[in-house]
């Protein structure tokens, strides 16, 4: 779908990227100035590699040793912007219809009034770029995109700019694109909520490198990467379905690996694929079963990887059916003489796992 | 010289009407013609990056800073009928611009020409290039980008600059006497007539006339593209 090789020079910045993706959401994520935006600029056109390939959907974009470089008009990408990039003297219906009346008949694969539809547009269309709230742009923004029929949809960190509130109210919609229009979607991020939430495949970037590149679990449970994947925030990924309610106590039943994990309810229909981060910090280790705890979930499961440096922390890397990630004081991991291959059991409090930690799996998702 | 007072119209002279519908008849022209080169101009100067920007520059900027009597004058070996481009536009086309209106509104296009061209620029400058890269990424080539984006945003600077521009002709003087000479009915603009008053006996009260007549027009032009250029902005504020 997606095959990027590109060498790039910003000022300081030597960019060095290799991406390849099938379907679903690919996120791009780093810290800033990690060169995540400049290589989805290069992507759009909108900036020339000095070297390099960028192919999409069998489309070559660009490719220097071929004489081949695409200008932006005519990649068929359509690119949403941090800072939404309305035309201020346009309507929002003007907006919406700039790519439409400009992409050929033949290729129009998106339908106005489908697309007013599913982004919920249909009471903004007479309104002024002027009058919209950061959240109502930002929609406006990617119907926009959407109907110039993009082969790929770039998106530079479209929830950056707005609030908490705002944020949960686009982030459905963009779950709705990779489920209803199977639209591959690149996503720039810095946050890791957001990327766990839609991402399938995470390009991890630093220093204008493409440092790791994979399924969302597979890399979030890598030890090595945790610097980047965020030190404090660091947690591992697991892949589960919705297996059963208690509605007594209002708690959903997720399986994952022929395991269990409770948590506070989801209103999710059973059998919904989902993505569930779990913190390192929110996750025990006990060396026996334990008997009188209040907490919901105990797992168990072998070592893999014990990380203690000088810090006060170690990060232990279980293996739970799938991997989890559990932070506990460098005390406790020599107190418990926590090595790989013993058998522990993991205990994981079902409050710690909040709304924001679920994500629902795409349905056009890769079967890497 | 029929500075008399009969026959008036608003108070004014036959004479008088005639140099003010004259005056209008020149700066409309001029502002029409020179307008799309302006707009071009402009264009260039804001996003060009080409050898000999700064040369444009200055050569545009020129009438502003000469004496108006030297660009009257390079005009005329210019343009005159046995200059270098007026000789061969008389030869091949029949067409005599020196001592016609017609050349009366290329003086006054030149001498506004500065005037129109940074007011433009300076709106073309004001135009968020991320928008232009928007519609780039949406299917419009760069001309379209131009004629979809760029120029119905800088709008309200084109309008401000061609109403500078008419206002500045209107009052153009020096290099219209120079080239075209004050031709009644052909060349006699307002200013000329001011001027051609003042140089009469008991031609005072006509030029005071005009006088009003030219501040009541320089002040409307000057209200209309404010009020124009606000109402344009005002749609499109972010």
């Amino acid at each position: 779908m997606l095959e990027v090789e590109v060498e790039h020079r910003v000022g300081d910045l030597r960019l060095e990227a290799s991406v390849a993706s099938d379907a679903g959401i690919t996120a791009l994520f780093g810290r800033s100035g990690a060169g995540k935006t400049t290589l989805i600029n290069l992507l759009a056109g909108l900036r020339r590699p000095e070297r390099g390939r960028i192919v999409v959907d069998g489309h070559t974009l660009f490719d220097s040793s071929g004489g081949i470089d695409l200008p932006p008009e005519r990649r068929r990408l359509g690119y949403v912007f941090q800072e939404s990039r309305l035309f201020p003297h346009l309507s929002v219906a003007g907006n919406l219809s700039y790519g439409l009346r400009r992409t050929p008949p033949a290729e129009r694969h998106q339908d106005f009034d489908h697309i007013v539809e599913l982004l919920d547009l249909g009471s903004l269309l007479k309104r002024w770029p002027r009058t919209l709230s950061g959240g109502e742009r930002q929609r406006v923004s990617i119907g926009r995109a959407l109907l110039a029929s993009p082969r790929l949809l770039l998106m530079d960190e479209p929830l950056a700019s707005l609030d908490i509130a705002r944020k949960a109210e686009i982030l459905p919609f963009i779950e709705r694109l990779r489920d209803e229009l199977r639209l591959p979607v690149v996503y720039v991020s810095h946050t890791l909520e957001e990327v766990i939430r839609l991402a399938d495949t995470l390009v991890l970037m630093s220093e204008g490198r493409t440092i790791a590149a994979g399924p969302v679990e597979e890399i979030m449970s890598r030890l090595d990467l945790r610097p980047l994947t965020g030190r404090y925030e660091a947690g591992a990924v697991l892949f589960a379905k919705v297996a059963g309610i208690d509605v007594a106590f209002g708690l959903t039943e997720l399986a994952f690996a022929d395991r269990r994990l409770w948590v506070p309810r989801l209103e999710l229909p059973m059998g919904t694929p989902l993505r569930v981060r779990v913190r390192a910090r929110d996750v025990s280790i006990s060396l026996s079963r334990p008997r009188d705890s209040s907490v919901v979930n105990i797992l168990e499961g072998t070592i893999r990887e014990v990380e203690a440096g000088n810090e006060p922390v170690a990060d232990v890397l279980l293996d739970v059916g799938a991997p989890l990630i559990a932070r506990i004081t460098r005390r406790s991991a020599q107190a418990l003489r926590l090595a790989p291959g013993q058998r522990v059991f993991a205990q994981i409090k079902a409050v710690a796992i909040d709304r924001p930690s679920v994500g629902q799996r795409g349905t056009t998702r890769h079967n890497s | 010289m029929g500075a008399g007072d009969s026959g008036s119209t608003w108070g004014l002279t036959p004479f008088e009407i005639e140099a003010l519908s004259l005056s209008f008849k020149v700066a409309v022209w001029a502002v029409m013609c020179s307008l799309p080169l302006g707009v071009l101009t402009a264009w260039l100067l804001a996003r060009g990056h080409f050898w000999g920007r700064s040369i444009l520059n200055g050569i545009v900027h020129l009438p502003m800073i000469m004496p108006p009597v030297v660009v009257g004058y390079l005009l005329l070996v210019l343009l005159g009928r046995r200059g270098m481009v007026g000789a061969w536009l008389y030869e091949t086309f029949g067409i005599t611009i020196a001592f016609t209106w017609k050349g009366a509104a290329i003086a006054s296009a030149v001498m506004a020409f500065p005037l129109m061209v940074r007011a433009i620029r300076l709106s073309l400058e004001a135009v968020d290039p991320r928008l232009e890269q928007a519609a780039r990424t949406l299917g419009a080539s760069p001309w379209r980008v131009m004629a979809t984006v760029t120029l119905p945003l800088s709008l309200p600077g084109i309008l401000t600059g061609a109403i500078l521009a008419f206002a500045r002709s209107l009052g153009e003087f020096g290099a219209t006497i120079t080239f075209v000479s004050n031709i009644p009915g052909e060349t006699r603009t307002l200013p000329l007539a001011v001027y051609a008053l003042l140089q009469t006996p008991g031609g005072e009260d006509g030029a005071v006339r005009l006088v009003v007549a030219s501040i009541v027009l320089a002040m409307s032009a000057l209200l209309a593209s404010e009020l124009l250029a606000r109402r344009v902005s005002a749609r499109m504020e972010a």
